[in-house]
């Protein structure tokens, strides 16, 4: 486990309400302004919800324009000027573990274009070519001459360049690739960090708002005067979906309590009378969809990746045959800062503030919904209480909620939904099935595999390519010689949206106890399978032997100990990870310690990159362990934390991370890939431990006592 | 009705129904946004503030019951602008991530440390068993809170 003890002083500190911008000096850029006092104030166009993003953007920017680190302040980018500026700041969305991986060319050089724009202002003013001088940590040099970005930025802002500059490479880092101290920590533990939830606009009220219980219902009546005598309550509003409008961003039918404190709102809202009409979706449940999947293993589907018949005919042919059929539940967000928003529609303007990993969609929905040009819409970004994918697009029905509300009363009007309707109305993530089957040829190593996915979602969300539905399955590295693998989307009002490493998430649970189980038919360490497997991958042997060498992988423990092993790629990046379990007897899990090793290519904050591989690991052993959300009559049944549970700190194993990084022209993400091969590696552990396989989740559901 | 309570040494008087939960008083009446809602019944610990120095779950605690205590929220722990040792171990070993969850797991922590000086890892995993963290930095947290015990007993 690395410490790090970084030098407190130093660390930078960012405003405690970072919407609003102080003074910062002279803008030099839409990126950055810089004080008289030489403090350089960087604009974030990204979302902080933990991964990050917002000391990242800083690192870059910094990087290029060569500025000590505790001289660097941030605000968050003004989304309103940005959509007026004709899209100054080039994306205002953050999500896909993109934000390093594929932002850095243009943050890297807004700080550079400044640099260089610094030094021709100081070049003009000194009367020596630009190339003379040297710009450092806030200084511009040239022989004996020497000023201050302070002194330049004002002359810097009106210099066009006539080319802009190349951004750095790698081997030129004097301050990436080393690990610093996140710019939000300081206001993140004395609660001034203000999150979306925190917000307090003069006048406002307080909606508590119950959608269908099953999701797409139709709400038929409410009884408002049951409560509308009730202490501080002011109305009880309906919502309405939009006939035809079923997509991830759009409203369903819903009943807004709205109170002068959300306590009441809410109280009120569990009292209010309600009718709801649910159709055929009401006999929808867990069990019905696994048993309709398990028919559907049967059936052809839709192809993806390249079709290969001759996969089923060796299988057919072949003497030894390993299948089996997996399966996983229904998982939710389950962010600790709850689904909420607040809008305030005014006379000429209107703002709003949501924990929206999408600055610009929220803004056009805000938009769209009140009936406003977007360029009168002020979206405010705050700190996300966690977003894990949830809060793009798809995430942000509560903002349509609240603007109809603020749009209907004339105030502003923060929604907050309870705990119980946040885990049960998100947009989930999918259920999800598998079968796969596979011929053991000489060696012992597959010579064909195929593979049948069906997965449950409203519109088959397709982030990752046409086939998220088996996402890890269809693309697993491995050299197989015939390989073809089929999917089923299969239509539910179970509205979903993307979860930390979309398809990977679910499916590298598959693939890798599915290799775990070929390899054992064929006589192989599952380590020196997967080794194989890759050989002509050069990226893939790196990273398993970076694993090899230090997780000390071993088949051999007494019974009721095991280690198991799993690799998974996803945005750009291999994961591979080893678990050590222990089950008792009686068959009490324990999960001792997850290696992880990763290949990014890069890394440019190794403090930040550590702790999102300990976060992800986390996340997905909540889902894979304790989980598991339960859908009976076509609603989720799992109101709070003590009936959808999560990894607590006595339940949390060792976590070791290490870097086997390829570099070069690679750049892949960080913020989600260590999750995914978390599950199968326990899966595998647990298989040595025991003697016994498992093919679903949560493995609480399993038995797992052995004698 | 009119409460008065004591919150990080200043009183407040404050209208609301007597069995609204200390933690809506706190940060919708008061201000103090601070301490913070994730539950609502007392199973992630984000609204932990101390009642006469012992931690407690805010979102269970009917204001009225918090009148003639000494209530401490995060925006209290520090002393005249000196960070608790928790606050100053936190940010030494980079703990918190999107950090919703930390203002209750430090009020945990100093909870812990005021009872026990060098707390085992069993008992840090007992104590903060209540405090949720889905961006799960609870690895982060344990060595925290024994660099805080470090720095108390300095």
């Amino acid at each position: 486990m690395l410490g790090f003890y970084m030098p407190v002083a130093r660390a930078a500190k960012i405003d405690s309400k970072p919407w609003t911008a102080p003074p910062q000096g002279t803008e030099v850029n839409a990126w950055l302004a810089i004080g008289a006092d030489g403090i350089v104030t960087i604009r974030v166009p990204h979302t902080e919800m933990g991964q990050g993003g917002l000391t990242s953007v800083a690192l870059l920017i910094a990087e290029e324009l060569n500025v000590e680190w505790s001289k660097i302040r941030a605000v968050f980018a003004d989304p309103n000027r940005h959509l007026r500026n004709n899209k100054e700041y080039k994306i205002m969305s953050t999500h896909g573990s993109q934000l390093v991986a594929l932002q850095h060319p243009h943050l890297m050089l807004a700080g550079a274009s400044a640099r260089e724009r610094l030094k021709e202002a100081a070049a003009q003013a000194w009367g020596v070519p630009r190339s003379g001088i040297e710009a450092k940590l806030g200084v511009l040099t040239a022989g004996n001459r020497k000023g201050t970005y302070a002194e330049f930025a004002a002359a810097a802002a009106k210099v066009k360049l006539d080319k802009e500059p190349e951004i750095k490479s790698p081997g030129e880092w004097w301050l990436l690739g080393k690990g610093h101290q996140r710019l939000d920590i300081p206001n993140k533990v004395d609660g001034s960090a203000q999150y979306s939830i925190d917000i307090r606009v003069p006048g406002m009220v307080y909606a508590a708002v119950k959608a269908s219980p099953v999701p797409w219902g139709t709400l038929k009546s409410y009884n408002f005067d049951a409560i509308k005598s009730r202490p501080g309550i002011i109305a009880a509003i309906p919502l309405r979906a939009v006939p035809g409008k079923r997509g991830q961003p759009d409203m369903q039918d819903a009943v807004a309590v709205v109170a002068d404190s959300w306590y009441r709102a809410k109280i009120a809202l569990d009292m209010l009378p309600i009718e709801w009409e649910f159709g055929d979706s009401a006999k929808a449940s867990t069990g019905v969809y696994f048993n309709e999947g398990r028919k559907l293993f049967d059936v052809a589907g839709l192809v993806s990746g390249k079709p290969n018949p001759k996969a089923a005919e060796i299988i057919a042919n072949s003497k030894k045959v390993v299948t089996a059929e997996f399966e996983r539940p229904f998982e939710t967000h389950a962010r600790m800062e709850p689904i909420n928003a607040t809008v305030h529609v005014q006379k000429d303007r209107v703002d709003v503030w949501s924990p929206t990993q999408d600055q610009s969609v929220a803004v056009e929905l805000v938009a769209e919904q009140t009936g406003r040009d977007p360029k009168d819409v002020y979206a405010h970004t705050m700190f996300l209480g966690g977003g894990f994918g949830g809060n793009g697009a798809g995430g942000t029905g509560v903002t349509r909620q609240a603007a109809e509300i603020s749009k209907q009363l004339g105030r502003p009007v923060k929604v907050l939904w309870a705990r119980e309707e946040d885990l049960s109305q998100d947009k989930q993530r999918p259920l999800s099935m598998n079968r796969l089957t596979a011929s053991i040829g000489d060696r012992g190593l597959p010579e064909a595999l195929t593979s049948r996915g069906v997965w449950f979602s409203m519109d088959g969300i397709n982030q990752v390519g046409p086939a998220t539905a088996d996402y890890a399955v269809w693309n697993m590295p491995y050299e197989i010689p015939n390989r073809h693998h089929e999917r089923h989307n299969v239509k539910t009002h179970i509205p979903s949206s993307t979860h930390r490493a979309p398809g990977a998430n679910q499916h590298g649970f598959f693939t890798e106890v599915f290799v775990d189980e070929m390899a054992l038919a064929g006589g192989w360490n599952p380590l020196d399978w997967r080794i194989e497997m890759t050989k002509s991958k050069p990226d893939y042997q790196r990273v398993l032997a970076m694993l090899k060498a230090k997780a000390n992988f071993r088949t051999n423990l007494p019974r009721g100990e095991g280690m198991g092993v799993a690799v998974v790629e996803c945005h750009g990046t291999i994961a591979a990870a080893c678990a050590t379990v222990t089950v008792s007897r009686r068959g009490q899990l324990s999960i001792d310690k997850v290696v992880v090793v990763l290949d990014s290519g890069h890394v440019i904050n190794p403090h930040t990159a550590t702790e999102q591989s300990e976060g992800s690991v986390c996340w997905e052993l909540s889902h894979a362990w304790l989980g598991g959300l339960d859908l009976e009559n076509g609603r989720f049944i799992n109101t709070n934390f003590h009936n959808y549970q999560l990894v607590r700190m006595d339940q949390m194993p060792v976590v070791e991370t290490h870097f086997a990084l390829s570099g070069g022209k690679k750049w892949g993400g960080l913020g989600e890939p260590a999750g995914p091969p978390v599950p199968p590696a326990v899966a595998n552990a647990i298989f040595h431990a025991t003697g016994k396989r498992i093919r679903s989740t949560p493995f609480r559901l399993q038995d797992l006592s052995w004698s | 009705m009119a409460i008065s309570l004591s919150i990080n040494g200043r009183s407040h008087s404050v209208d609301v129904d007597p069995e609204t939960p200390l933690l809506w008083v706190i940060r919708d009446s008061i201000g103090l946004t601070g301490t913070k809602f994730g539950c609502g019944i007392s199973q992630c610990g984000a609204c932990t503030v101390h009642i006469d120095g012992q931690a407690t779950r805010s979102c269970v605690m009917p204001a009225s019951q918090a009148v003639g205590k000494k209530i401490t929220t995060i925006e209290g722990l520090a002393n005249n602008g000196k960070l608790h040792a928790v606050q100053q171990a936190w940010v030494e070993v980079g703990v918190p991530q999107c950090g919703y969850c930390q203002s209750g797991q430090l009020m945990s922590a100093a909870a812990l440390l005021e009872r026990r000086k060098n707390p085992t890892n069993g008992e840090i995993d007992s104590a903060m068993a209540g405090n949720i963290c889905r961006c799960g930095t609870y690895l982060r947290i344990r060595e925290g809170i024994h660099r805080a015990a470090k720095l108390l007993s300095a």
